[in-house]
């Protein structure tokens, strides 16, 4: 018994050694964001570079905006970037963020089968396309998640004046844009989704662009602050070095250029310092 | 068809070109895992023990509980987890939430039970006269115990096994108490789903297929321990 004892126990002890734990208390930096942010793969460039600039540790948390902003409000999270500026308004109202500022935006698309069953194809307005869905016996799939891009479909529907929830042609996954998009796909169901995303993943989706262009589909992305107000423990200078490293010139310059040469085309359009 | 067998190159590919990343997160996993199940093994084998040979009022009730505790939903252990160790929560001060030790806390909550339960459950089924045999001979309590788990190794290995394998591929909980931060908490299952939310399947299919090669190669130690004559 022993000899077998001190085997396993050699043996995650050795498991214990491979790396040694990282020290965790050095500078961190909290962000959370939206998954669409990562699922492109922009922070995978911008976190980085900001890292080495500023020598702290940044830990993205991606999830959605509703739950980043819960993680803000709870002095969990220290920096937010989140597209769902309703929320974000009564946010920064409330006294939970100290600054807000611009950094980029995209835009949304209603996404479909290319058979497009209820001939969404082309229309120009959102509204008009989604009071098209079910009466042309198409199915509607919604992140569920209260998430910017959830948080805007729910205000099209309002604008199209349909109460979709809780109707048999309108389905909720609960996860993440890329996860949604996956299911969009393999139904043949419509979703709406942001550009970056969809481009990202568009060789392995069965999903075309069905209606883009207008303006109620605009998607912006902000950074915020979080206010050290309520909770002392929010790393109030690295927040602040972080939201001023997405408006600064070279970072906008990366986001402008972000994707153009995996995708064809930029994903995200930099707008730091323009009016709202 | 075509994409699991491109996925099964690109993790060869992976492996054996040595992937700096790739291989940090596998080690993790291994290391996260590895502590997890250690920490599981002490507590678990130790109650289980404990619980296999005393009588006492409740003791039933108690049984039950490790018995259910055996099926914990990682999500729930990951949410209790997180709550706790918010750095405005009970635990906060420790600075623990998004980092490996938080999810090495909460994948011993999950491999705890599991050990406990086929523990209890091995050193029960031995004889009852057993025991007596080893106290007549003028064994102390400490002797019988040692005697006792010598003799129920083969289940305790299972153990070992089933609460290894219960962590290691778990994602529920580590995913929301490490977060998947690159190069801290990121290990094989959380980056599985994220992949797999980029689109990026054969990604996703090579990470499966490390963390089975994984899984299979620590199992495989185990029961070459397991397996082997019984040492005299």
């Amino acid at each position: 018994m022993k000899k077998i004892l001190s085997a396993v126990f050699a043996l995650f002890a050795a498991a214990l050694l491979v790396t040694a734990p990282g020290s965790a208390q050095e500078k961190v930096l909290i962000l959370a964001t939206t998954t669409s942010t990562q699922d492109t793969g922009l922070l995978d460039v911008l976190v980085p570079a900001f890292e080495k600039q500023s020598g702290l540790m940044v830990k993205t948390i991606a999830v959605g905006s509703g739950q980043a902003m819960t993680m803000g409000q709870k002095g969990e999270a220290d920096v937010l970037l989140v597209h769902s500026p309703d929320a974000e308004k009564k946010f920064m109202d409330e006294g939970f963020g100290t600054t807000r500022r611009i950094v980029m935006h995209n835009d949304f698309v209603i996404v479909g089968p290319a058979a497009d069953p209820a001939k969404i194809k082309g229309m120009n307005s959102a509204a008009e396309a989604l009071k098209a869905i079910p009466a042309g016996g198409g199915t509607f799939i919604s992140r569920g998640d209260n998430s910017g891009t959830h948080s805007k479909e729910k205000a099209l529907w309002k604008a199209a004046g349909v109460a979709a929830e809780g109707q048999k042609w309108y389905q909720q996954t609960g996860l993440g844009m890329g996860q949604t998009l996956n299911v969009a796909s393999e139904k043949g169901f419509y979703t709406l989704a942001d550009r970056g995303t969809y481009l990202a993943m568009k060789k392995t989706l069965a999903l075309e662009i069905l209606v883009e262009g207008e303006k109620s589909l605009l998607n912006v992305y902000h950074v915020i602050e979080v206010s050290q107000a309520k909770w002392p423990k929010v790393n109030a200078a690295g927040a602040k070095s972080f939201a001023d490293f997405m408006v600064t010139a070279e970072t906008q310059k990366t986001i402008g250029g972000f994707g153009v040469e995996k995708f064809g085309s930029p994903l995200f359009v930099p707008d730091a310092g323009k009016p709202e | 068809m075509d994409l699991i067998w491109q996925g099964i190159r690109e993790a060869f590919g992976l492996i054996f070109g040595f992937d700096a990343e790739v291989w940090r997160i596998s080690l993790l996993s291994l290391r996260i895992s590895g502590s997890a199940t250690l920490i599981s093994l002490v507590l678990g084998v130790s109650a289980g023990t404990a619980l296999a040979l005393t009588r006492f009022p409740g003791r039933r009730i108690l049984v039950s509980l490790v018995n259910t505790g055996m099926g914990l939903p990682p999500v729930v252990v990951g949410l209790f987890v997180t709550i706790f160790l918010w750095r405005n929560g009970p635990l906060g001060v420790l600075g623990l939430l998004y980092t490996p030790a938080a999810m090495i806390i909460a994948q011993s909550v999950i491999a705890t039970p599991i050990v406990t339960g086929i523990s209890l459950a091995a050193i029960q089924q031995l004889p009852p006269k057993l025991r007596l045999q080893i106290l007549a001979l003028g064994a102390t309590r400490w002797q019988m115990v040692r005697l006792l788990l010598r003799e129920a190794r083969l289940p305790l290995l299972a153990a070992v096994m089933a609460g290894f394998g219960g962590v290691i591929s778990e994602v529920g909980a580590s995913i929301m108490v490490g977060g998947n931060v690159k190069g801290l908490t990121r290990v094989l299952t959380t980056a599985t789903v994220m992949e797999t939310g980029r689109g990026n399947f054969d990604i996703a299919i090579a990470l499966s297929v490390i963390l089975l090669l994984l899984t299979f190669a620590v199992n495989y130690l185990l029961t070459r321990i397991q397996q082997r004559e019984r040492p005299r």
